[in-house]
């Protein structure tokens, strides 16, 4: 136990709960003994003085909930991860004074994890941002949303007429609701700038790269429901039980009446593995191997599902002759792993279906990360395993709205919707907000031809991909002749965003100091606020949590949930739409930006109201199916809850108000809202119409590659007139199969609007540029799919590495397989260098392996979530994780001396990184590997930030951060750091 | 009159602590007080499972008979509840239980601990139904309400059940013959001198 504090704990539960244990088999206490008790018992600790009594006299002070009175109930969404849990408040004289389960969501019926039952904290909010501040001379000052809004705004054009638009960085959110997600990606466009991120970039940019280059779209192919028909599960590099909890309830139900074989595949032997029928250990990084590996005895056996992979998949020919290389052999010389355990996992995964593979970050947070995703994808399209029910890549996104930010644009390389950065795309969306193309232009810098890059027009600088968020610090600190833009970066505007979620936190600490402006608008001061060492041109705004606006959010099953507002927004907090509005008018362009929505009077000024930005993407949003979900049918969804099978997520035909529909709307839910499509459960499923939610896997990558077809052969969905492969639905495709004609009048003239008059560009008027929806409407009424039917691809040419190939780590365990095994060559990527090959190559020439002998690798606790400020700050929460830790496995600390809960310095191999933490030792990691949580900070390597903090809203629970020791490595495609392999060493602390 | 019981499967508990905190929101329980908690055998190594335990509100409750205040009483639901004015801080009855469920406000090895504070099964004490006194002392009263204690109605994985004994003893029954294996209502023979037989 690693507290001993048991014979004065106040509750002294210790002694008897270990007793009572002894008969079942206990070895050691769980990472909960961390738990510290009472601040009256244990006087002193860091953590409950900085409570100072507040919380004692609180249960006393706030109005209790007078259960003799009727309170109202409103009904919002958890704000953390992404399973989508409904949460029912109980208002009374408009303070939130009790949470009720919400057992008629189809999605949680009524279940929570440790965070959705704390909710109603975020909204009492002892430690929130409580006003706007600003740093004078080193010391934070209230100021009045006024002079913030004016500072910053002054500061923002002072920095663009200097340096350019492309200088200032906007940081968006997963937090965003949909309606914000979207306003921002439209700010940051009207700003004049493709510099525009969210914490998709750290979590899944590399599935939705991965997935998207695979199949079509870069999303959860079935849900969390549907995961009740699997058979066969794999999790690689997920950890749902604390991750993603409440989605373990369809999990082990299914795994109960399936009897359903279930594997984790992970380094660690986590919460989720607990549950597996068996637990499989890989070596952090080489999932490609692994699955290249079990491919191959696929194929040496024959248990790849033919007749799927020749209707409708292209590329396993070329695909296979990587895939062979990988015999048993060298799949155990590079994993570790025997033959007889790849085997058994491979023949089951294909032979005992449907089966479905489950990844997170786990798979995602790699150098290699886009061509890990492949390779999952590869191992189902082999075993035919996409595009049914029980099946499919389950992909678990993170935060609660992260899919919907991602949808929404919040990305440097996409405006909404994943029309990408063409000039099509920018006409497209500039057509939606009713302003010329030629004024959007005119917002964006042109750059200068630098170090032989060729100089860029206004024009052509709208089509270039952003910064990642990942690097936004190396373009604040490198030469401004490095970044490919005017000048580096000079201002962060951080919309609800951690800064300890990003490897190098050195290095993003002298980025935070080298920058002009930095603005840190969120419930809390977050990383951003405390890490650096500014004194001035940097602000606080205080925004409300989701539950203070109202707005729609996307689960990870693609179901959108319209979100009401609980209560007001608390203290002097407000949304995040009337923010922006309010930035905008002082940046000069709120007139044009704000023209196309409804605005009513908020809380200190006018905003857009969610339900008018929510209609502008409806109009807008062809290309993922996002046109469907108007306001008032996500609202009938949310009062008809009940209505949703738990498994299919249907409703009932005879419904009045939901019939047939799919919980949630999940996208693509095709056409105008009128249409009544009733969204799409599970992607590219041919056993089903498209107009009840069917499919085909979509034709993006050509027609045709070395004169083979990509069209599928002999697979369309059921009640498809054409039976055949096709391309995307166009107008000219229209005239051609002679569907024209069922345009109406009015979609017709909308269509030929769009293509200005002219034939040639009438013809070209796709279904994604379509805002009639008349395109989409018939293509359906004949029972085909928008968007095409193509093949599936194993092999992505436009991509590095077109088949993945297994690449070490940078900071690798295994120096003598680098050069066999090396990390691609340097390269430019996203406006930035990339130079992980030279550092690899330095790492295996100076040894850093002798001195840095363990890996490290990180994850998530149930507790906490993403930077963890949020979660770290509300006491129920932190009471059950007081302190950072680093899993260390029983041999190497019985090696080091290090007793379980002693302190430890944990050392990175760059920039003198070492964090001060206490050592959970464990047989969870191997020999070798160590892990740690990535929610914490407020400590940096040593030091104690506490003050640094505005008073008042530091959190509960403070600590050191991995990605203080986290290190360099980036995915080509993406900008993915590497945050689940990399070296360290560990050492006893004094 | 049916009789309320706790039953936690610990084939589903992932010691996500939904419990836990549930518990916190519902009544409002101050820092270091913990009226539920889960506890983690095996940590970390094969055979890992997780329980979330509370007071089980025991038949014949050995808190009762150690009690030297009387202030213990069992409701026609079969809930243990005590009378916060009554108790004296002794701690007998956190020595008597096998659960280590009551928790005191107050460290000290000498005089009172305060007032002795634990799971209320979501109904309250002594004072009058759903009146602002007994939340202030006990909590919530969700029986009164004609709901069930929060932290089973908001358990992540339906592991942790509460209700009528006889109505969750067949729910699990049930999970078990479906699943084919389970490691037993924990608890319950200590608590209700009973177990739950399965014939998977």
């Amino acid at each position: 136990m690693l507290i001993k504090r048991k014979n004065i704990q106040a509750s002294g539960t210790g002694g008897a709960l270990a007793q009572s244990f002894l008969g079942m088999g206990q070895r050691r206490l769980d990472r909960r003994s961390f738990l510290r008790r009472s601040g009256v018992a244990v006087g002193g600790l860091a953590a409950v003085s900085s409570l100072s009594g507040g919380l004692f006299q609180r249960a006393e002070a706030a109005t209790p909930h007078n259960h003799a009175a009727p309170a109202e109930r409103r009904k919002n969404m958890c704000t953390h991860c992404s399973v989508g849990c409904s949460v029912i408040a109980e208002v009374q004289n408009g303070v939130w004074v009790g949470q009720e389960p919400a057992f008629e969501s189809p999605i949680n019926r009524g279940s929570h994890c440790a965070k959705g039952a704390s909710s109603r904290e975020l909204v009492h909010g002892d430690r929130r941002l409580k006003y706007p501040m600003k740093k004078v001379g080193g010391d934070w000052v209230r100021i009045t949303w006024e002079q913030a809004i004016d500072e910053i705004g002054a500061k923002m054009l002072e920095i663009r007429e200097k340096s350019g638009a492309d200088s200032v960085y906007m940081l968006g959110s997963a937090k965003f609701t949909n309606e914000a997600s979207y306003l921002f990606r439209k700010f940051s466009a009207f700003w004049g700038t493709n510099n525009v991120d969210h914490q998709a970039r750290i979590c899944h940019s590399t599935t939705v790269a991965g997935v998207a280059n695979t199949w079509g779209y870069g999303a959860q192919t079935n849900s969390y429901n549907d995961i009740r028909n699997a058979k066969t599960l794999i999790f690689m590099g997920s950890n749902a039980a604390e991750a993603h909890p409440v989605a373990m309830q369809h999990i082990l139900s299914g795994k109960e009446t399936q009897r359903a074989n279930v594997f984790v595949l992970d380094p660690r032997m986590t919460r989720t593995a607990a549950h597996a029928t068996e637990f499989v250990r890989i070596r952090p990084g080489t999932d490609i191997a692994v699955i290249w590996g079990m491919l191959w005895h696929i194929f040496e056996n024959g248990w790849e599902d033919k007749d799927f992979i020749r209707k409708r998949v292209y590329g396993f020919d070329e695909a296979k002759a990587e895939i062979m290389k990988w015999n048993p052999a060298e799949v155990e010389r590079v994993t570790g792993l025997t033959e007889e355990v790849v085997k058994r996992v491979a023949q089951t995964f294909a032979t005992v279906k449907p089966a479905t593979f489950i990844w997170c970050m786990g798979g995602t947070q790699h150098t290699v990360g886009t061509a890990n995703v492949r390779a999952y994808c590869t191992l189902l399209l082999a075993t035919g395993n996409v595009g049914d029910i029980g099946m499919g890549a389950n992909i678990f996104r993170g935060h609660t709205n992260v899919q919907g930010a991602t949808d929404m644009g919040l990305d440097v390389g996409n405006l909404p919707c994943y029309y990408g950065l063409a000039p099509a795309a920018w006409a497209h969306w500039c057509r939606v907000w009713d302003v010329p193309f030629s004024y959007i232009e005119s917002r964006f810098d042109d750059v200068p031809a630098k170090q032989g890059r060729e100089a860029r027009t206004r024009a052509q600088n709208m089509e270039v991909s952003g910064i990642p968020s990942t690097r936004w610090f190396d373009a604040a600190l490198l030469d401004a002749d490095d970044v490919d833009q005017q000048d580096g970066i000079k201002a962060m505007v951080v919309f609800g965003h951690g800064a300890n979620t990003i490897p190098r936190m050195k290095a993003a600490q002298n980025g935070m100091n080298a920058l002009d402006l930095l603005v840190v608008a969120d419930p809390h001061p977050t990383t951003f606020a405390a890490l650096h060492t500014r004194t001035d041109n940097t602000y606080l705004l205080p925004i409300c949590t989701n539950f203070e606006c109202h707005g729609s959010r996307t689960a990870s099953n693609r179901s959108l949930q319209w979100g009401e507002k609980v209560v007001e927004p608390i203290f002097e907090s407000d949304n995040d739409y009337a923010v922006i509005y309010r930035l905008s008018q002082r940046l000069g362009f709120a007139d044009e930006m704000f023209k196309t929505f409804e605005m009513v009077d908020g809380k200190f000024s006018k905003e857009p109201t969610a339900e008018s930005i929510l209609r502008e993407v409806n109009r807008g949003g062809w290309s993922t199916g996002y046109t469907g979900q108007s306001p008032e049918r996500l609202k009938a969804h949310m009062r008809n809850q009940d209505k949703f099978d738990i498994i299919t997520l249907r409703a009932p035909k005879d419904d009045p108000e939901v019939g047939g529909d799919y919980y949630g709307l999940p996208w693509p839910c095709w056409g105008t809202p009128e249409m009544k499509h009733p969204g799409t459960h599970v992607l590219y499923n041919t056993n089903v119409p498209v107009a009840e939610g069917g499919g085909a896997f979509r034709p993006r990558f050509g027609l045709e590659r070395e004169g083979v077809s990509l069209l599928a052969e002999d697979s369309w969905p059921v009640g498809s007139d054409i039976e055949d492969g096709y391309p995307e639905f166009t107008m000219a495709l229209l005239q051609k199969l002679g569907w024209d004609s069922e345009l109406t009048a009015e979609e017709r003239a909308v269509i030929e609007k769009i293509g200005g008059g002219d034939p040639e560009k009438i013809a070209k008027v796709s279904w994604t540029l379509d805002l009639s929806g008349g395109i989409q409407r018939v293509a359906i009424a004949h029972g085909c799919v928008p968007f095409g039917n193509g093949k599936a691809r194993v092999i992505a040419w436009n991509l590095p590495d077109p088949v993945p190939v297994h690449r070490e780590p940078i900071y690798t365990p295994r120096p003598d397989l680098v050069a066999e095994y090396p990390t691609r060559e340097d390269g430019r990527q996203l406006r930035m260098p990339n130079i992980g090959h030279t550092i690899q190559a330095r790492a295996v020439e100076q040894k850093l392996f002798d001195q840095f002998p363990t890996v490290l690798t990180s994850g998530r606790l149930v507790e906490f979530e993403g930077g963890g400020e949020e979660t770290r700050s509300n006491p129920w929460l932190a009471e059950l994780q007081q302190d950072m830790f680093c899993e260390v496995n029983t041999k190497d600390a019985a090696a080091k001396g290090i007793k379980d809960g002693a302190w430890i310095w944990v050392y990175g191999p760059e920039e003198n990184a070492k964090v001060r933490v206490k050592a959970l030792v464990t047989d969870r990691v191997a020999p070798g590997v160590a892990f740690m949580p990535f929610h914490f900070a407020g400590w940096f390597m040593g030091e104690d930030q506490r003050g640094k903090y505005p008073q008042g809203t530091d959190p509960v629970v403070l600590g050191e951060s991995v990605n203080a020791v986290t290190t360099y490595g980036y995915d080509p495609v993406t900008g993915m750091h590497e945050g689940k392999a990399t070296l360290c060493r560990i050492e006893a602390a004094a | 009159m049916a009789r309320m019981k706790f039953l936690c499967d610990a084939d589903r508990c992932i010691e996500c602590n939904a419990c836990v905190t549930a518990c916190k929101n519902e009544h409002e329980v101050p820092w270091g007080i913990n009226r539920r908690r889960v506890v983690t055998i095996n940590d970390g190594l094969p055979g890992e499972r997780s329980v979330s335990m509370a007071c089980m509100h025991c038949t014949d409750a050995p808190c009762a008979q150690v009690c030297p205040v009387n202030c213990f009483y069992t409701t026609n639901d079969g809930v243990v509840l005590h009378n916060k004015d009554t108790c004296i801080g002794c701690g007998y009855c956190f020595y008597a239980c096998p659960f280590g469920a009551p928790q005191y406000p107050k460290a000290s090895n000498f005089g009172s601990r305060g007032k002795m504070d634990k799971c209320t099964y979501c109904s309250g004490g002594p004072e009058e139904d759903l009146s602002i006194a007994e939340y202030e002392k006990y909590g919530a009263n969700r029986l009164a309400e004609g709901k069930l204690p929060l932290c089973a109605e908001m358990c992540s994985t339906k592991s942790l059940l509460a209700g009528d004994g006889d109505i969750i003893a067949e729910i699990y029954r049930e999970r078990v013959v479906t699943r084919g294996y389970g490691s037993g209502a924990w608890g319950w023979k200590t608590a209700y001198g009973e177990t739950i037989n399965v014939s998977a």
